[in-house]
């Protein structure tokens, strides 16, 4: 966990442009807690992550509960609820890319990032790896979601080259 | 074109006429290549006309349970003046499925079309798109069609200068693999868990936000616009085998062949036709040894099974598994069967929403002894465990996924006993201090 | 009366009113469904699989508590296949389970433990992996989670989301790693959340006011009707050695269907008081001396006869309708003000907003209504004041303030009815020993007008009789006539001093009560 983070005040982030957007939503759904999922992709576009402050503004905003929010944020695993490095690297491992060589992938990228092992962030803060379930490529194994570009096809011997387009 | 391989002859080519044609992304590249024609045309018919097209093409869903798409249209309620909503199913997430992806990577506007018909067609005006989080690249694609077919006007208060009111929300999903369970799909929409719910209610009756909702795979929706244009007939025509399966399908082929893969084809195409001439075959001095045919959470087949195996719905049942989502999975001699099972359980304990007991807690104990086996620590006992859990787990729980998990550990165990004889014999002897 | 369905349940033919569950039907049929996540008073998720049973012609088991019934259905309950896969939802729900049932409060009353011991494997076939584990958290003040022994039934969350109306509790991360979370800022602070306790199948959510106070065989039960407000809730008070330990709702639909509220759950320490007044006291001497009862009655009897002027009874609106009726009597024929004391909560009413009519009420005592049809006044600083300069001052049950008690020297006589020692033992002549509502047999009403009876939970202590007996007696020593010697005879007297109660017969209360004509339309 990036300790830095648990001093830093929270900034509201639905104010200004980022209100706007949400409000736009509104009317596209006839609750707004439907808009309950889009509005944590803000916080966590935002914030790099989802804390409870923000699960709080959330809801605050759409008129929920924060245990409500809390205990949706918990059941989508591409909401972070720790800090993470600036760049999540999000690996999948499921059997059709585990037999395709997926564990060595993710090898290298814990070896080449720094991270070491999974969930941990690299000591210069850039990374997050993480092991996740079927990203849905599995003819291009091993996909893998770095922030949120989609790379088809990692080998180990693309790791390197491909960490160092991620500052 | 075809796409990341040029099309094969024996493909049929309709859904992925233009993958890996970047041309085809926008709208204008997409009424060039015959876009939006099918809309126009179903503007001018009355809904039930469509509906029942769509019943004598034998379209089926294609997201997994091969429903008759017609017949499901067909059952939201008539003039009950409520607001109906088309929810199009893209959170893509069987292990070993990834047609939808393509589709919405290389034509978006093919998808936009189908969900602007079907919505016409089940009495909609809104269309919920719920494309899964991980899916990066076809949300920005996505949402980019979207903008150019209000812009154009194929969407909107008046689609298509038709009176009609379409509109097209894309919701992003969050990393849930049970949100592809349609019920899952429709709370995850409403801003809560993903849970599956208990039916009835269906959600022709009451879906997303307790309204009359139908929910199509996004696959299903890319087929409409070309059955309206050529016909139900030439659909139907399209059937090598069952007349009960009629169209292509796209097949996602991944695992061990040369040429992993979208391929479509015409239904009732042999499986080792896909296999050895399209995907290239095995790799270089491999032999088949196993296919997991419709994505995981299907029986696994052995290599006499796939042999005669036609991709068919009921092709595929008659060799002992099921069609599915069409997510290939193909292995070959150097496949650990055990560690792919148990990987394949690890992926459904990961996804168990949590609600139903047997599912909770069942996928994790089945995990908890795979990996023992697989550590050389488990004991003869422990196939026969697995497979009464893998029955308590079956057919008892709201939504399938308890199944899914259960399936490929009993046809594992059944086909593929002699290599979990071989981790149990292999047992070792308690390290000494 | 709504269309019956008729259909068979373990070989038994049951008809049933459309649209009931298969769950409720077989209560009919004497078949008790095993279950966890149903619960009457809350909306069925279906999530915990163990009512799943065997519908004829259906090839997959059904859950009982959302399938509702059909013409013709034949049900098996207790078939093959239904006892195995409640033996599998039980295995299953053992695996993470710590089995402490040793050091549990829930166990002996733990549905868990019941069914496991009625239909569950007799070995584990978990062997040696581990089991989840997380810390015990405090949820409120008054409900520890301790997430091990959890089942994921989700009736605590259900019951803050959908009854209480206010969601502060969640089911947090999924598959085998979910437990109960809570707002860390807000917590089961609600006025009904103490219901979450009772809801918990599995002793998950304890009560801290309980924690290891007893084991649940060694309670003795007692049904009664809480004191706490004019609600009226049913519940039942447990006591252990012939303490009371704590109060629990009694299902009663038309009240307080499965709940009542955290004032009343807590008012129940007063039952224990030690300083109680355990023999008729009289005045001799200047001192209160210990008498028998003939010697009370004659003594209280005299300062009756010999009042001459205005007489004020001052009531605890804890007397029951027996007491108050028997009361009334003994005063009869003289110039008597009733006043009946009614304590007024400041705090607003506290509904349980999922159930129609129920809330802590602001009249905190439970028989206002029947004190009101007796004739009591519920102006009690009125009735104080004028005590001051009365013949006689007759307290029954009443607790009364120093002030108040120290203003009653003004009076002539005082004659007091206690069940503890107060500053009435200074001003009184005579003090008589009376039981509280946990020692006797009575009837309160609630504000609806609902007659409900409550029953004897421990033994009265030293010679204390219930009021309505010590009032009888000594009216039949000045007046005559036997005495009422069974509370039945003693609401007897009541039905004809109050025209509401007119219709009442005792026997026909039952555990449950009845409304009377009095109460307002549209209350069940």
């Amino acid at each position: 966990m990036n300790a830095a983070h648990a001093n830093v005040p929270y900034e509201p982030v639905f104010v200004g442009p980022m209100k706007q957007k949400l409000e736009a939503l509104y009317p596209k759904y006839p609750t707004r807690q439907a808009c309950l999922l889009p509005a944590l992709w803000m916080v966590q576009e935002a914030r790099g992550w989802i804390p409870e402050q923000g699960i709080a503004e959330v809801a605050q905003v759409l008129g929920l509960t924060p245990a409500y929010v809390k205990g949706v944020v918990t059941f989508y695993t591409m909401y972070h609820q720790h800090p993470m490095g600036r760049h999540v690297i999000q690996v999948c491992t499921t059997s059709p890319c585990g037999i395709c060589g997926a564990e060595e992938t993710l090898k290298a990228l814990l070896q080449h990032t720094g991270c070491q092992e999974l969930g941990r962030t690299s000591p210069d803060g850039r990374f997050t790896v993480v092991e996740t379930e079927c990203l849905g490529a599995c003819g291009f194994a091993t996909p893998v979601l770095i922030g949120n570009d989609f790379v088809e096809s990692v080998t180990p011997e693309r790791v390197p080259g491909l960490l160092q387009r991620y500052a | 074109m075809g796409y990341p391989h040029p099309s094969h002859p024996k493909e049929t080519v309709v859904l992925s006429k233009y993958f890996g044609d970047a041309g085809a992304r926008t709208y204008a590249g997409w009424t060039e290549r015959g876009g939006y024609q099918a809309l126009k045309k179903a503007l001018g018919m009355a809904p039930d006309q469509i509906i029942e097209e769509m019943k004598a093409s034998g379209l089926r869903g294609r997201g997994g349970a091969g429903f008759p798409t017609g017949l499901k249209w067909s059952f939201m309620p008539k003039n009950d003046g409520k607001p109906h909503y088309l929810v199009c199913n893209a959170d893509e997430s069987e292990p070993g499925t990834f047609k939808d992806r393509e589709i919405m990577r290389w034509t978006p506007h093919a998808l936009i079309e189908g969900c602007a018909v079907a919505a016409y067609a089940i009495g909609a005006e809104m269309i919920y798109i719920y494309i899964r989080g991980e899916f990066t690249e076809p949300w920005t694609i996505m949402e980019k069609a979207v903008a150019e077919a209000y812009q154009a006007g194929a969407l909107g208060a008046s689609a298509m200068g038709s009176g009609k009111r379409i509109e097209v929300v894309l919701h992003r999903g969050a990393g849930a693999y049970i949100c592809g369970e349609e019920t899952a799909l429709m709370n995850s929409i409403e801003g809560k868990r993903g849970n599956p719910r208990i039916k009835p209610p269906f959600p022709a009756q009451a879906g997303v936000f307790a309204l009359p909702t139908t929910v199509n795979n996004v696959e299903t929706l890319a087929a409409v616009p070309h059955i309206l244009n050529r016909g139900a007939e030439w659909y139907k025509g399209l059937c090598l085998s069952s007349p009960k399966s009629t169209g292509t399908k796209l097949f996602s082929v991944c695992g061990h062949v040369q040429k992993p893969g979208n391929y479509e084809v015409t239904m009732g195409t042999p499986m080792m036709t896909l296999i050895d001439e399209m995907c290239g075959g095995m790799r270089p001095g491999r032999t088949l040894k196993a296919v997991i045919p419709g994505g995981s959470s299907v029986p696994i087949m052995n290599v006499a099974e796939a042999k005669e195996c036609l991709l068919d719905y009921e092709g595929v049942v008659a060799k002992g598994s099921m069609l599915g989502s069409a997510g290939m999975i193909v292995m070959d001699d150097s496949t650990d069967m055990v560690r792919v099972i148990m990987r394949l359980a690890k992926f459904y304990a990961h996804e168990s929403c949590a609600q139903c007991t047997q599912c909770r807690e069942g996928t994790a104990w089945t995990v908890k002894i795979l990996e023992r086996i697989l550590a050389g620590e488990g004991e003869a006992k422990d196939l026969d465990l697995l497979l009464d859990l893998a029955e308590n787990m079956t057919g008892k729980t709201i939504c399938v996924l308890s199944d899914s998990c259960a399936a490929p550990v009993v046809s594992g165990i059944q086909k593929f006993r002699g290599e979990f004889d071989a981790y149990l014999s292999r047992r070792r002897a308690p390290a000494m201090a | 009366m709504s269309e019956l369905v008729n259909l068979t349940i373990d070989g038994t033919p049951v008809s049933v009113p459309k649209g009931t569950t298969l769950i409720e039907a077989a209560k009919q049929a004497g078949v008790l469904v095993p279950h966890y996540c149903y619960h009457p008073s809350l909306p069925s998720p279906a999530v915990c699989r163990m009512c799943l049973v065997e519908v004829e012609k259906n090839p997959k088991l059904q859950p009982s508590c959302v399938t509702t019934v059909a013409e013709g259905q034949v049900v098996h309950v207790n078939s093959v296949n239904a006892k195995k896969a409640r033996e599998s939802v039980l295995e299953f729900l053992l695996i993470n389970h710590p089995l402490d049932c040793p050091i549990c409060d829930q166990a002996g009353e733990c549905e868990l433990q019941d069914y496991v011991f009625q239909e569950g494997r007799s070995g584990t076939r978990y062997e040696d992996y581990a089991k989840r584990y997380n810390p015990v958290e405090d949820f409120g003040p008054d409900v520890l989670y301790v997430p091990n022994r959890c089942i994921l039934c989700t009736r605590c969350v259900r019951f803050m989301d959908d009854v209480a109306d206010e969601p502060v509790l969640n089911v947090s991360e999924r598959g085998d790693r979910a437990y109960i979370g809570i707002d860390p800022a807000h917590k089961l602070t609600h006025e009904w959340s103490g219901n979450v306790v009772d809801l918990c199948p599995v002793g998950s959510l304890v009560s801290k006011d309980f924690l290891h106070k007893a084991r649940a065989w060694d309670l003795d039960k007692s049904a009664s009707v809480c004191t706490g407000c004019s609600q009226g809730c049913n519940i039942t008070v447990e006591t252990r050695d012939d303490a009371v330990v704590r109060l629990k709702p009694r299902p009663n639909l038309e009240v307080n269907r499965h709940f009542m509220c955290d004032t009343g759950r807590r008012d129940y320490r007063w039952m224990n008081r030690g300083d109680r007044v355990e023999a008729p006291l009289v005045r001799q001497d200047a001192r209160l001396q210990a008498t028998d009862w003939l010697k009370g009655f004659e003594a209280l009897a005299a300062l009756v006869k010999g009042a001459n002027g205005p007489v004020i009874v001052l009531a605890s609106g804890r007397a029951s309708v027996e007491s108050l009726a028997l009361t009334k009597q003994l005063v009869a024929g003289k110039s008597a003000t009733l006043a009946v004391q009614i304590p007024m909560s400041k705090d607003a009413e506290a509904p349980l907003k999922g159930v129609p009519n129920l809330a802590l009420r602001q009249e905190r005592a439970p028989n206002a209504k029947g004190a009101e049809w007796l004739g009591y006044s519920k102006d009690w600083s009125a009735a104080v004041s004028a005590a001051k300069s009365a013949a006689l001052v007759l307290v029954v049950g009443a607790e009364l303030s120093d002030a108040e008690w120290a203003s009653l020297r003004g009076a002539k006589a005082v004659g007091v009815l206690a069940a503890v020692d107060a500053l009435g033992d200074e001003v009184a002549q005579v003090v008589l020993p009376i039981t509280t509502v946990v020692e006797e047999l009575g009837a309160y009403v609630n504000r609806d007008g609902r007659v409900q009876r409550y029953w004897p939970a421990k033994a009265a202590p030293g010679m204390a009789r219930p009021a309505w007996w010590v009032a009888g007696e000594v009216a039949s020593l000045i007046a005559g006539g036997d005495a009422p010697q069974s509370v039945e005879a003693a609401f007897k007297v009541a039905t004809t001093m109050a025209p509401q109660l007119g219709g009442v017969s005792y026997s026909e209360l039952g555990f449950i009560g009845r409304s009377t004509a009095a109460a307002p339309a549209g209350v069940a």
